[in-house]
This record gives C-alpha cells, sequence and structure tokens, in this order.
C-alpha cells in the first residue's frame, strides 16, 4: 500500500490553492485525506500533486447567512453532524458516516466532492436542494445539487475546481434520512439510503424532494417520489404510494451487498421510513 | 501452593502497557544498517501460463538491487510443508500460475517505495488457462487445478470411528437401518461453511540478516512458529539449526495465519545471502489476504437421524473442503481436526467422510478453530433443526444424546478418540437455568408479542486441543518436514538468578495471548517470588530448547505444563537449599513471600536473595549438590484436551430488510482450570468475535475467474467492538487429567460455539415465515432473500 511518488503543497488561503490546482496537469485537492489517501495508497488515483487545503483557516465554519446554511470545506462530519442548525436529513447523514475517527478528520464537502455511489452525506444535500460553490482561478461559480451528482466518484467540478462550501436553504419544513448500512444498521457505506425532504401546508404536502443512495449509479433524486407526494396529506397510505415510485429512473446496480431486487425493495423501504420521519418532522 | 497465591487470580496483562504505548518491538520496527526492501510481483490471473518476465525496465532505475525469479531461486526447492499432501507451493510461480496473488517474482531495493514502483515495472506476460474456484465443480475434475496431479482431491478422510474399517462399515449399517426404519426421521442441511480472511492486526513480515563471517542468519518474522522456521530456513539452504537464529518479536495477531512457513521468509534469507545485506519484507494489508493463507471453505451436507422423542440413532457429515492451489504447512489435515470432533459431545453412531479439494484460489490452512468450528457447526445445526422437527426442546434434545459423565475417563468418542474430562450437561445446565438464558426466552415471547422477529439460538460444543501426546508424532503432528522430528511437547526452563529475580524460557510463539502474565502466575505461584521479578522469553528459537510454538490452544496445557514441572524442581532444589542453611530437614522447608522458612518456626526463614547467592556460590552448598538454580522440563500429555461449553444468543430480524442485530450473547465455557479469568475471559471476547463475525459479516468471495472481491476491509466486513453486545460470560470447571495444571485451553472456543448459535438464532426468528437455513455469512440481503423464498413457498 504505497502510493506513487506526488509533490504536496499547503497552501495558506483558496486564492493560492486554486492557483497550485491549476499549476499541475493532475492536481487533486485534499481535505480530510479519508479517501484520496487510500486512493493513492491502492493506485487507482496517482495524481502529480496534492494540494492539501487542510490548513487554511476560516473553512471549519458552519455559519448562518439568513436564508442559507452554509457549510465550509473543512467543516468535519462530526461538526456537521452535532450542529443544530443543520437539518436533520444532513446533521443524520453526518452522524452515520464511518466512525468516530473517520468522523473527527472526514468533511462534508469532502464528501460531497468525492461522490462515493453509497455515501450518506450526498443524498442529503440533494434532497436540501444544496447549491454548491465552487472556487477556482477564474472566480466563483454555483452549481445546484440537482446538477451536481454526474457518475459514479464523477461530479460537475472541473479539474482546478475546489468545492469551497455547500449552501443548504433554510426552506423550513421537515427532513430525515434512512439507511441500511453495509455492517447492518446505521454502520458504513449505505447499501441503500433515502434522504427526504418535505414541506406541509393546510394539512397536505406542499412540497418535497427524495434522494437516493447506494442503490444505483450515483446519488440520485427520486423524482416520481416527490411527484405522488405532493398534494397528498402525507398519510402512511400516501407515503407508501410514494416510495412505490423511489426507483423510477434509478439505474440500479448490484454489487456484493445486494440484487438489483433486493435494491429496488430496499430503496423503497428506506424511501417510506425517511419520508414518515420527514413528514412528522415538518 | 504458596499462601500468596497468584493462580487463579485477576492479574492485569503485564505486556500490554508497552503495547499500548507504542513501545512494543515488531518486525516492522526493526531496521538494521544497509537493510533492503523487497516488493512482489503478483499474478492477476487465477491460472495462466507464463511466457515472458521482463524486468528490464525494474533493474534499469537506481536503487534497484535485484529482481528475482524462479530460475533464481529453484534449487532451494519449494516451500516445505509438514503435510505435503497435493502441490506443495514454489518458492516463486514456476512456468504457471495458479491463484491470484501469487508470487511472480520479487523485487529488492533500498527503500520500500521504490521496491513498489520497480515491481509494477516488471512485465509478464500471461497466457490464461482454464479457471476452477467452484468447489463442487473442482471435485468433478472437470477442470485440472494442476496438469500433473491425477485429482483434485487431494486427499479423503473418513472415519466413524478413524482408523477401523470393520467399525466403520458397522457404524454405517446402522445408520442405514435407523434411516430405514419408518418410527423415525430424517433431517438433512447442506450448508456452506465459508472462505474466511483471517486479518491479524499485523499483517506478516520477516527480514532477514545474513553474516557471512559468523555463517549464521539471524531472521526476524511475525510468525507464531519461530522454531519450525529455523528449521525449514536451516533444511532449505543446507545448514544446521544451529546457523539459523529466528526470533518473533512482538506478533500483532496469529489466528493460525502465522502458523506456516511461507515463501517470503525463504526468499528474503535467499537474498539476503545473495546481496550481503539485511532484506525486509512487510507485506500490505492489500496483497496479505491472497499472500497468507485462508480458513474454512466447506460445503457440506448434515444428516440426522433419531427417534421422535429425541434419541438420535446416527449423524453422518459428508463434504468438500476448499485447499486452495498449493499445500503448505497443514493444508489437507485441517479438515482432519474437524473429523477428530464430529461426533461433538454425543454418543450416538457417526460416520465422516470429507473430501479435501484443490482450486485456483489462495492456500487454506489453520484459522482459529481450525476444522473444528466447521464440523461443530454442521453436528449443532443438524440438532436444531431434528428438535424443531419432532417439536423437542433444543436443550433437552442435546441433554438426551451426551456422552454422560460418568463415561469418563474412559470415554472414547464414537469416531474413534479418547476424551480426557467432560461434564456436558453441568455447563448446558449452567447456561439454560440462568437468568440471562430464562430473560432471553422471556423477552423474545414478549417481543414476538408485539410483532417483532425475534429469535433465541442454542448450541453446544466439544473441541479438542492441547496439543498434543507424542504418539501423534504418527499422524504428522511434528515438525518433521523442517528437519525437527520433535513431538508436540511442551518445553519449561525456569531460571533463578543470583539477584533471585527468574527468567522462564518456553517454547511458544504467541500473538497476544498473554505468555507474560500466566506464566508469571504459574512460576510465581510455586516459588513464592513475586511476579515483577519474574521475566518470561519466548519466541525465540535461539534462547529457548526446542519450541513448538503457539497454535490449537497449546501453550498452557503444554508448555505451562513443563513450566510447572521445572518450577517444582526448582522449588525442590531451594528447598534443600533453604534447609542446608536453616538447618532443618527439607521437609519442614516452605515458601512464602519473599522467602523460605521452616514450618512451625515462622522466625527460621532465609530470603530469596540469599538462596540464589548460595545457589551461585558452590562452596556454600551442601556437600555434592550442583551450582546454579535452574530447571527444564518437557512435558508430553497422555491426550490431547477437550474443552466444552454451551452458548446462547438472542436475535432481531428487520424483515423488511433482512438486518440482523445481535441483543445479547451469553456463554457458559469449561476450559479446565483457569490460571487467570481475565485473559481466559479475553480469549473468549476475540473468540466470539471472530465466531460472529463469521456468522454475520466474513465472506471470503471469489469471482469464477479466481478474483478476490473482498480483497479490501472495504468490502471484507469484519466485526468491531460496535457492531457485538456486551458478552455476558459464565463458566463451570471440570480439570483435565491428563496435565498437572489441570488445565484445557480456550484461545479457539469462542469461535467452535459461536457461529452455529447466531444461525440458530435467526432460524429461531424466522421460523414463524417457513425459513429453515440461512448460510453465512446472515448479510441482510441473504436474510431478505431466505424470508422471500420461504414466503414464495420454495
Ligand atoms: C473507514 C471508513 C469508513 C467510511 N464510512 C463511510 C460511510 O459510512 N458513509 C460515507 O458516506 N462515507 C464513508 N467514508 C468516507 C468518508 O466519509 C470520507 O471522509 C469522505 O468520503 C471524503 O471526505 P474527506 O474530507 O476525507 O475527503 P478527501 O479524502 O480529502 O477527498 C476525497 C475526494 O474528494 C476530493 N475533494 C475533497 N475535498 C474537496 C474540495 N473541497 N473540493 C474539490 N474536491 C475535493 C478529493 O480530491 C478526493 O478526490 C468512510 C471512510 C473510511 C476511511
Amino acid at each position: 500500500m504505497f502510493p506513487r511518488s506526488f509533490e504536496y503543497v499547503a497552501p495558506a488561503d483558496l486564492a493560492e490553492a486554486a492557483e497550485a490546482l491549476a499549476s499541475a496537469e493532475f492536481a487533486k485537492v485534499m481535505s480530510g485525506g479519508m479517501s484520496l489517501i487510500p486512493m493513492m495508497k491502492l493506485r487507482l488515483l496517482s495524481p502529480d500533486l496534492v494540494v492539501d487545503i487542510g490548513r487554511i483557516p476560516g473553512l471549519d465554519q458552519i455559519e448562518d447567512r439568513g436564508d442559507a446554511i452554509a457549510i465550509g470545506a473543512l467543516v468535519r462530519h462530526a461538526q456537521t453532524a452535532a450542529s443544530d442548525a443543520v437539518p436533520a436529513a444532513l446533521r443524520t447523514a453526518a452522524a452515520w458516516t464511518g466512525d468516530a475517527q473517520v468522523r473527527n478528520r472526514g468533511t462534508t464537502v469532502g464528501s460531497v466532492a468525492h461522490a462515493d455511489i453509497a455515501a450518506d452525506q450526498p443524498a442529503a444535500v440533494l434532497a436540501l436542494g444544496a447549491t454548491m460553490v465552487a472556487r477556482s482561478a477564474s472566480g466563483t461559480r454555483e452549481i445546484a445539487a440537482a446538477d451536481f451528482f454526474v457518475d459514479a466518484l464523477t461530479t460537475a467540478l472541473e479539474p482546478g475546481e475546489i468545492l469551497a462550501e455547500i449552501r443548504i436553504p433554510k426552506a423550513g419544513g421537515g427532513s430525515a434520512y434512512e439507511k441500511l448500512g453495509r455492517r447492518g444498521g446505521h454502520t458504513d457505506y449505505a447499501v441503500a439510503g433515502a434522504a427526504a425532504w418535505v414541506q406541509r401546508s393546510n394539512g397536505s404536502i406542499s412540497d418535497c424532494r427524495v434522494a437516493l443512495t447506494g442503490v444505483g449509479t450515483k446519488p440520485t433524486l427520486a423524482e416520481g417520489v416527490a411527484e405522488a407526494l405532493i398534494g397528498t396529506d402525507g398519510s402512511p397510505a400516501a407515503v407508501e404510494a410514494a416510495a412505490a415510485r423511489a426507483t423510477e429512473g434509478v439505474t440500479l446496480l448490484e454489487d456484493l451487498y445486494g440484487s438489483e431486487e433486493y435494491k429496488a425493495h430496499l430503496a423503497k423501504v428506506m424511501t417510506a421510513r425517511a419520508l414518515t420521519q420527514a413528514i412528522a418532522d415538518a | 501452593m504458596s499462601t500468596t497465591s497468584v493462580l487463579g487470580g485477576v492479574v492485569k496483562r503485564r505486556e500490554d502497557p508497552a503495547l499500548i504505548q507504542g513501545t512494543g518491538l515488531y518486525v516492522d520496527d526493526i531496521k538494521l544498517p544497509g537493510m533492503l526492501y523487497v516488493a512482489f510481483v503478483r499474478s492477476p490471473f487465477a491460472h495462466a501460463r507464463i511466457t515472458s518476465i521482463d524486468a528490464s525496465a525494474a533493474l534499469a532505475m537506481e536503487g534497484v538491487e535485484a529482481v528475482y525469479t524462479i530460475d533464481d531461486v529453484r534449487h532451494l526447492g519449494p516451500v516445505l510443508a509438514q503435510v505435503p499432501i497435493g502441490k506443495v507451493r514454489p518458492l516463486l510461480a514456476d512456468g504457471v500460475v495458479n491463484h491470484v496473488g501469487e508470487a511472480v517474482a520479487m523485487v529488492v531495493a533500498t527503500d520500500r517505495y521504490l521496491a513498489r514502483d520497480a515491481a509494477d515495472a516488471v512485465e509478464v506476460d500471461y497466457e490464461p488457462l482454464p479457471v476452477v474456484v467452484d468447489l463442487k465443480e473442482a471435485a468433478t475434475d472437470a477442470v485440472k487445478v494442476h496438469e500433473d496431479l491425477e485429482s483434485n482431491i487431494l486427499m479423503t478422510w473418513e472415519a466413524g470411528p478413524f482408523g477401523d474399517p470393520d467399525a466403520m462399515a458397522e457404524t454405517q449399517r446402522k445408520i442405514a437401518e435407523a434411516k430405514a426404519r419408518d418410527d423415525t426421521v430424517v433431517v438433512s442441511i447442506e450448508a456452506v461453511n465459508q472462505r474466511l480472511i483471517g486479518t491479524a492486526i499485523e499483517p506478516r513480515a520477516v527480514l532477514a540478516d545474513w553474516n557471512p563471517g559468523y555463517g549464521r542468519f539471524t531472521v526476524y518474522s511475525s510468525t507464531q512458529i519461530p522454531h519450525a522456521l529455523a528449521g525449514a530456513i536451516a533444511k532449505t539452504f543446507g545448514i544446521t539449526y544451529n546457523d539459523v537464529h529466528v526470533v518473533a518479536p512482538e506478533v500483532g495477531g496469529g489466528f493460525g495465519l502465522k502458523l506456516n512457513i511461507y515463501n517470503d521468509e525463504i526468499l528474503v534469507a535467499f537474498a539476503s545471502q545473495r546481496l550481503g545485506r539485511p532484506v525486509k519484507y512487510t507485506e500490505s494489508r492489500r496483497e496479505s489476504p491472497n499472500s497468507t493463507i485462508q480458513g474454512r471453505g466447506w460445503i457440506a451436507t448434515a444428516t440426522l437421524v433419531g427417534t421422535r422423542d429425541g434419541e438420535i440413532l446416527g449423524y453422518e457429515l459428508h463434504g468438500l473442503c476448499d485447499m486452495g492451489a498449493y499445500s503448505q504447512n497443514f493444508t489437507v489435515a485441517i479438515p482432519f481436526l474437524g473429523v477428530f470432533v464430529a461426533s461433538g459431545q454425543y454418543k450416538f453412531p457417526t460416520h465422516v467422510k470429507l473430501d479435501c479439494v484443490a482450486t485456483h484460489t489462495m492456500t487454506t490452512d489453520a484459522y482459529r478453530g481450525a476444522g473444528r468450528p466447521e464440523a461443530m457447526y454442521y453436528l449443532e445445526r443438524v440438532i436444531d433443526a431434528y428438535a424443531r422437527k419432532i417439536g423437542m426442546d433444543p436443550a433437552e434434545v442435546r441433554r438426551k444424546n451426551y456422552i454422560p459423565a460418568d463415561a469418563f475417563p474412559a470415554a472414547v468418542s464414537p469416531v474413534g478418540f479418547a476424551m480426557d474430562t467432560g461434564d456436558y450437561d453441568k455447563a448446558l445446565d449452567a447456561l439454560v437455568e440462568s437468568d440471562g438464558y430464562r430473560q432471553m426466552l422471556a423477552d423474545r415471547d414478549r417481543m414476538r408479542a408485539e410483532g417483532k422477529l425475534v429469535g433465541v439460538g442454542l448450541s453446544t460444543y466439544v473441541e479438542v486441543c492441547g496439543f498434543g501426546p507424542s504418539g501423534l508424532v504418527d499422524l504428522g503432528f511434528s515438525w518433521s518436514e523442517y528437519g525437527a522430528p520433535a513431538a508436540f511437547s511442551g518445553t519449561g526452563l525456569v531460571r533463578v538468578n543470583p539477584d533471585s529475580t527468574v527468567t522462564v524460557v518456553i517454547g511458544t510463539g504467541p500473538s497476544g495471548q498473554g505468555h507474560q502474565t500466566t506464566w508469571s502466575q504459574i512460576v510465581s505461584d510455586q516459588l513464592g517470588i513475586p511476579m515483577e521479578r519474574i521475566r518470561v522469553i519466548h519466541g525465540d528459537s535461539e534462547e529457548s530448547p526446542f519450541g513448538i510454538g503457539t497454535f490449537g490452544s497449546r501453550s498452557a496445557a503444554v508448555d505451562g505444563s513443563a513450566t510447572f514441572e521445572a518450577a517444582q524442581k526448582v522449588r525442590a532444589k531451594a528447598a534443600k537449599i533453604a534447609a542446608h542453611l536453616l538447618e532443618a530437614s527439607e521437609e519442614d522447608i516452605q515458601f512464602a513471600d519473599g522467602g523460605a522458612f521452616v514450618a512451625g518456626s515462622p522466625d527460621k526463614t532465609v530470603s530469596w536473595e540469599e538462596i540464589a547467592t548460595v545457589a551461585y556460590q558452590p562452596h556454600r552448598l551442601p556437600e555434592g549438590m550442583e551450582g546454579g538454580l535452574e530447571a527444564h522440563s518437557i512435558f508430553s500429555p497422555a491426550n490431547a484436551t477437550w474443552p466444552f461449553g454451551a452458548h446462547a444468543a438472542m436475535v432481531e430480524v428487520d424483515a423488511d430488510t433482512g438486518d440482523v442485530r445481535l441483543l445479547r450473547y451469553i456463554t457458559v465455557d469449561d476450559c479446565g482450570n483457569v490460571i487467570n479469568p481475565m485473559i481466559v475471559d479475553g480469549q473468549i471476547h476475540g473468540g466470539l468475535a471472530q465466531g460472529i463475525g463469521q456468522a454475520m459479516f466474513e465472506e471470503a468471495v471469489y469471482d469464477a475467474d479466481g478474483n478476490l472481491l473482498t480483497g479490501s476491509l472495504l468490502d471484507y466486513v469484519l466485526p468491531t467492538a460496535a457492531d457485538l453486545p456486551s458478552f455476558e460470560l459464565h463458566r463451570t470447571v471440570t480439570p483435565s487429567d491428563i496435565n498437572p495444571l489441570g488445565v484445557k485451553g480456550i484461545g479457539e472456543a469462542g469461535t467452535i460455539g459461536s457461529a452455529q448459535t447466531i444461525v440458530n438464532a435467526v432460524v429461531d426468528a424466522l421460523e414463524s415465515l417457513g425459513v429453515t437455513h440461512v448460510d453465512m455469512p446472515l448479510r441482510p440481503k441473504r436474510v431478505w432473500q431466505a424470508i422471500q423464498d420461504a414466503k414464495g413457498g420454495n
């Protein structure tokens, strides 16, 4: 488990980091290093340059910006999990990410940028309708979460871009995250996970977003579920009917942890469970 | 025993301060001047012909000292194996590779990063050949693993009882007869006991240093068998045992993985000799699953026939055991350890037939329990199924069929082995009458009433360990293939130094079992010298008389007994010296804290310091007595030991997901006398974690091309403390009668008793849905599928 040789820089601010990133043919950002370093040790990834943003001051804050909660690039999973400002779906997803060591080292933004097909927090930011703020040598750009996850381990970030923060709109409503982890319960990457956000007005569901992880080739919005649920009373029967549409448009992926059939089933179970909680929370 | 006996007391492990502070010395910590590093080029194919190896690019890299292939080392012969049945492993692939990860070439370089880069730069061309991974397919010989072997079936173990064809025929006749009766029921389970990757926290590491002036090797290896390794190196290089010094420093987990001679251990020695520099290889986590032996890997059918009122009339265990591509230390002998305990703690006629089958996968060998967890799994699964079928309490069925306590000490198991001591009712009663077990049953009923799927599983077990009797040499229990035909006896040397500290030297190679502590207790108890003044040396081929190593739960029963006897001899001599100094009679001398005194005259004392000093000043000794104060014993037990116990688990299953939660786990283990309860409990905890790990999480999965799909810890799911409940441990004590300490062994009991307990519990939980069996590991997908299949009526 020895990586190929590489250059390493630890810039003092984001501008310097963006410049460094642009300077090499194949550069990678490192935040917590929890996923990057194993990939390098396995020689699955061999960047020429590692740009360690871990020493840049000020990126480790969760800020209330009035209309949004901004999560900085160095906010650890444990911080996200413990913050009252963060909606329940993301808080829970962060709390169920890995083990204590991973949560104290890995970052929410790093997990989203990494875009593992079975990661927890990408589903939560999708369901919460977050905005990704990307920084590069040429400036800043905003990307909607719904446009961010392109494929397994692939996002809309360009090679020279750093994901500087994630903004979660303060839209009210209730949210929740549910998953079955690879070692059972909530532990380890998701065999199937569902994040749900709902808004209620006048006794019916006025808005809703559900996102799945683990079951397909990327974290995906389950649009059919939202479509089915909006306008209903959010009763158990309505949730059940909506959850039945969980895998519409999802490319299911069989792996060591489950067949397509099983994953499709789990997607529905997790969707129903997450929705039930989100509605109770709304 | 002294008045301040530490035997049987909870004594904190003396080895832990160094280990938890990170100052323990492991092989990878050792750096010698001029040391070179090794990386291996490994096969990406499970079966292929090597058409060319081009190392020129690697050799051109600055700092690469050598790249070796089989042509450089063929003269040394293959890797020595104690049971060389099947194909033994060549030092490096010889023309054909036979499993993914097989070492093809060895790169030696000035640093480990460079060695890895250079290994990647070696170009090897392969011509793929047909692959066979599936055990049943391999058993048909449709694809041969090795063209030059007659069959993939390397060996068949058959017993009922072992070694007596007439008695075996009689057993088979009885079983057939019972099956034919119309008042009996027959229950049969075909089950997979999956392959496991042992995963020691410290992967294997070896450092060899050839000194041409001395003409000797010094070798540091993370091994359980340092003396055997010294023998194997000597034999391979045509030198003597005296020319090799093997040290096993701290060993970070063994579990049987390091009970083996590995090609890399020989190859680094070769490279050191060739290059005149120390050479080290540290296995990486990623290569370990395919470069260190794996365990288990059986598919077998357990069939049981009995009456409707719980009398079992016969049992058959017929199956296939995966050996992998090459045979190493014990490979084909591991299933035989299953034969040993195939009939368990029961008295019914038993017939076992196990075929040892080669496949294009990594070698299997001893993994914690080695053969015994497999045997106990099938036996206790099918007994459970039988109890369900006849509607009888699972404890009652077992009790009805036990070998009774009064059959001991003359008990012989139906498969033909004499057992030391046993009282199976006692352990089972202790379990089922415990508050915990009663609560489990009550909670199960309550939770079921709430609509939950909850189950309680029970298993009892017997184990054979503490190897072993000298006579077992005829069955291969010696290190004869490594040039050391010594029986698996124990060795213990106790030396009181001139300052009255004690050095104890034993022949074990522990990997976390706490020998420093346990042996100090044994010796302190005999001599009345405090533990702090006792140092235990192990894992060193030169310091200790020939030692067998640590495995098969043998160390306390065998080397512990030797040490006990040596300490008794020292005590006897010290009593003579004390009697001489106190002008008393030897019979009146007693030992207490710090020295000896005369019985009845507690003021007539002499300190250990004084006794030790006099021992090393021979002119002060009684006439004719030799100087010094030390003794050595070899202990050869009359039998192996047979621990036993009873386990229970309570689980809840999420019907929607198949997720299994282990709620509670209770054990009653009987390992004979207990030297240190805390160490014994620790061994049970670790064993349970690994047994439960097999039941719930772990599985080495190969695809049809022989690629290991679970080769990293991302996908090979190991249990962690967070996945396990707090274990509730109880014990009964039935001392062994074949060693002076009355101990049996506890290293493997946890794995032997637990996997089937969990599966029995899950089947109990799913009984109402019609599920009768689920194969391990009980991953959610599999449990869910079993529920679907039962619902669908298949
Ligand atoms: C033992 C273990 C268990 C785990 N279990 C889980 C789990 O249960 N659920 C789960 O979801 N995850 C799990 N993970 C992954 C963990 O959450 C990682 O921390 C996370 O995936 C990556 O975060 P990081 O900050 O460590 O990123 P890094 O490892 O530093 O980076 C990961 C990738 O993202 C890129 N990147 C990181 N930050 C940025 C940025 N700001 N801008 C642009 N690119 C960036 C890097 O270049 C790299 O490609 C586990 C990891 C481990 C080691």
